[in-house]
């Protein structure tokens, strides 16, 4: 065993809570919001900004930001989970229900995954069965303001079941296909599908 | 020691600074030497061993070895400043790894006229560089234009004083953003365009330009200094973040 | 990590606070690649824009791994994540080349 050395007092931001229901394996709970950051914050204006469904649709649909917040919106209060090993207990955010979106569209029989694209490049997949029953949604506010640019503003996929790598910030559209196809991090060392309570971190878990 | 490889520190001596600013010498006993400009990696490993990692300037000049000296920011919220801050006491350790980077260093031979431009804690790896060049006895004109919000927030500011009135090249030029006391002479503002181009008039478009602190500022300085007639690679660029780091 | 406060906290505004340049992660290079890489010269793939690895711009901070991005066309040039078992993966498609 090698001789590690211990810094006297030293615990980090942990918080020693009772670890109950909703904290995940391997997760602290943080009361902080931090800010992850793959690349600079997108600016794009919101009279060109859309939201598109494409690819195994009947017909591909798209929404202005007029048309985005007309659409059928509530709050949704979840638990986030960060792989890098933070959970936020009782987030609030003001969004549309991905249901609601895929309503609006004639999903082929062969579609069977979603890629979500963003402003910037990133890209995350997931099964469809993880994005329909309420599990996700598209979030225009947080806390009850305009959801700040730095946290994915205007508009940010959320995906509370999931390692939140999933909850793609900036996102415009989302793609059904038939085929999966990794996103950013999913090919590049981390878990196709990122369970955090059987901690699905990394490829290989 | 390969300056990948993670020594021990131990903590020689703890210095307040400013309200929120504390200066940490450690003692590394492997240490070799270090060119200004340079950082450290730090790590701290709890009882259960989790482990946090950050990055911070040297504030010391080459040349005091085994001993080097930390300046740290207490960043609210934060996970490690605040316990360096807080809790470290003198003989404590953690592992040190360095010195880091080629980039953003000065080297004492170097013949350009220089310009540090510092915003709150980005002053230390600039402060290594004004150390060197005193201890160094190089002549070169020098001018550091360092923004702070208030009086009290600036680091060093009695060694500062005292370099600055020896008379050698050094100019030290403050700008106070958010407070500025009675009779205060320096400026009172952001650095902004028209600053830059009154440091320039005196330090000549030849200067090899440093920048460091938070990134907005960075890049506003560093947009600045390049509209002014610098070309990019005069201009090195050190973005701390969002705070001090 | 940092929180909304830490964003708030300088006078100069700005929503890209978080960026850094790749000096702040020069000691990780370093153990990846065996060499001090700030100073190496690379080419990004994308608008071929050479600079030196130091200057390109850092995304270190809170996410699952590192990118580093072209600073003229912010495309992605190298990227690394850290497994669990202290390997990394390392993608430098986004280079045309790097100097060693």
């Amino acid at each position: 065993m090698s001789d590690r050395i211990v810094t006297r007092g030293f615990v980090g931001r942990r918080e020693q809570t009772d670890r109950g229901q909703r904290i995940p394996p391997g997760q602290y709970r943080t009361n902080d919001f931090p800010v992850l950051s793959a690349g600079p914050t997108p600016h794009t204006p919101l009279a060109e900004w859309t939201f598109r469904i494409e690819g195994l649709v009947g017909q591909p649909v798209s929404w202005s930001w007029e048309e985005f917040q007309a659409l059928p919106s509530r709050d949704f209060i979840v638990d986030i989970s960060c792989v890098t090993k933070w959970t936020k207990l009782d987030t609030r955010w003001h969004a549309v229900s991905v249901d609601t979106l895929l309503e609006h569209v004639d999903l082929d029989r062969r579609a069977a995954f979603v890629i979500a694209f963003c402003d910037g490049g990133y890209t995350t997949n997931l099964p469809i069965a993880d994005v329909v029953n309420d599990q996700a949604f598209v979030a225009y506010g947080f806390d009850g303001a305009p959801l700040a640019p730095e946290h994915g503003g205007p508009a940010r996929l959320v995906v509370p079941h999931l390692y939140f790598w999933k909850s793609a910030k900036w996102i415009r559209g989302l793609r059904l296909q038939e085929r999966d196809e990794p996103g950013f991090w999913e090919g590049f060392g981390y878990h196709n599908r990122g369970d955090p309570w059987i901690e699905e971190r990394y490829s290989g878990d | 020691m390969a300056p990948v490889t993670w020594q021990v520190a131990t903590v020689a001596d703890l210095r307040v600074e400013t309200p929120r600013v504390k200066t940490v010498s450690l003692l590394v006993p492997g240490w070799q030497s270090h060119r200004p400009g340079q950082h450290v990696d730090i790590r701290l490993t709890a009882e259960d061993g989790y482990q946090a990692q950050r990055s911070y300037s040297i504030a010391s000049a080459p040349g005091e070895q085994p001993l080097i000296a930390l300046t740290v920011e207490r960043v609210p919220d934060g996970e490690v400043s605040p316990f360096l801050h807080d809790d470290l006491m003198i003989d404590d350790r953690f592992e040190v790894r360095g010195p880091i980077g080629g980039y953003f260093v000065w080297d004492s031979a170097a013949a350009d006229p220089l310009l540090l431009v510092a915003g709150g804690s980005g002053v230390v790896p600039l402060m290594a560089i004004v150390r060197h060049r005193a201890q160094t006895g190089s002549g070169v004109p020098c001018t550091l234009l360092y923004s702070s919000r208030t009086a009290e927030d600036i680091i060093y500011a009695d060694e500062l004083a005292r370099m600055g009135a020896r008379g050698d090249g050094l100019r030290v030029v403050h700008t106070l953003t958010r407070a500025q006391p009675p009779g205060w002479s320096g400026y009172s503002r952001r650095i902004d365009a028209d600053m830059l181009g009154e440091v320039l008039a005196t330090t000549g478009a030849m200067a090899q330009a440093f920048v460091c602190g938070p990134t907005p500022l960075v890049e506003s300085v560093a947009q600045g200094l390049v509209g002014l007639g610098l070309a990019p690679g005069q201009v090195r660029t050190e973005r701390f973040g969002p705070s001090g780091g | 990590m940092t929180s909304d406060q830490e964003l708030q906290a300088t006078d100069y505004p700005g929503e890209d606070a978080l960026t850094l340049d790749a000096n702040a992660v020069a000691g990780t290079l370093h153990e990846i690649f065996g060499a001090e890489m700030t100073i190496a010269a690379s080419r990004c793939a994308h608008c071929g824009n050479r600079a030196q690895l130091g200057t390109l711009r850092a995304y270190c901070m809170g996410g699952p791994g590192v990118v580093l991005r072209c600073s003229v066309c912010a495309q992605v040039v190298l990227r690394y994540m850290r497994r669990p078992d202290g390997s990394y993966l390392v993608d430098v498609r986004g280079a045309a080349y790097i100097r060693m």
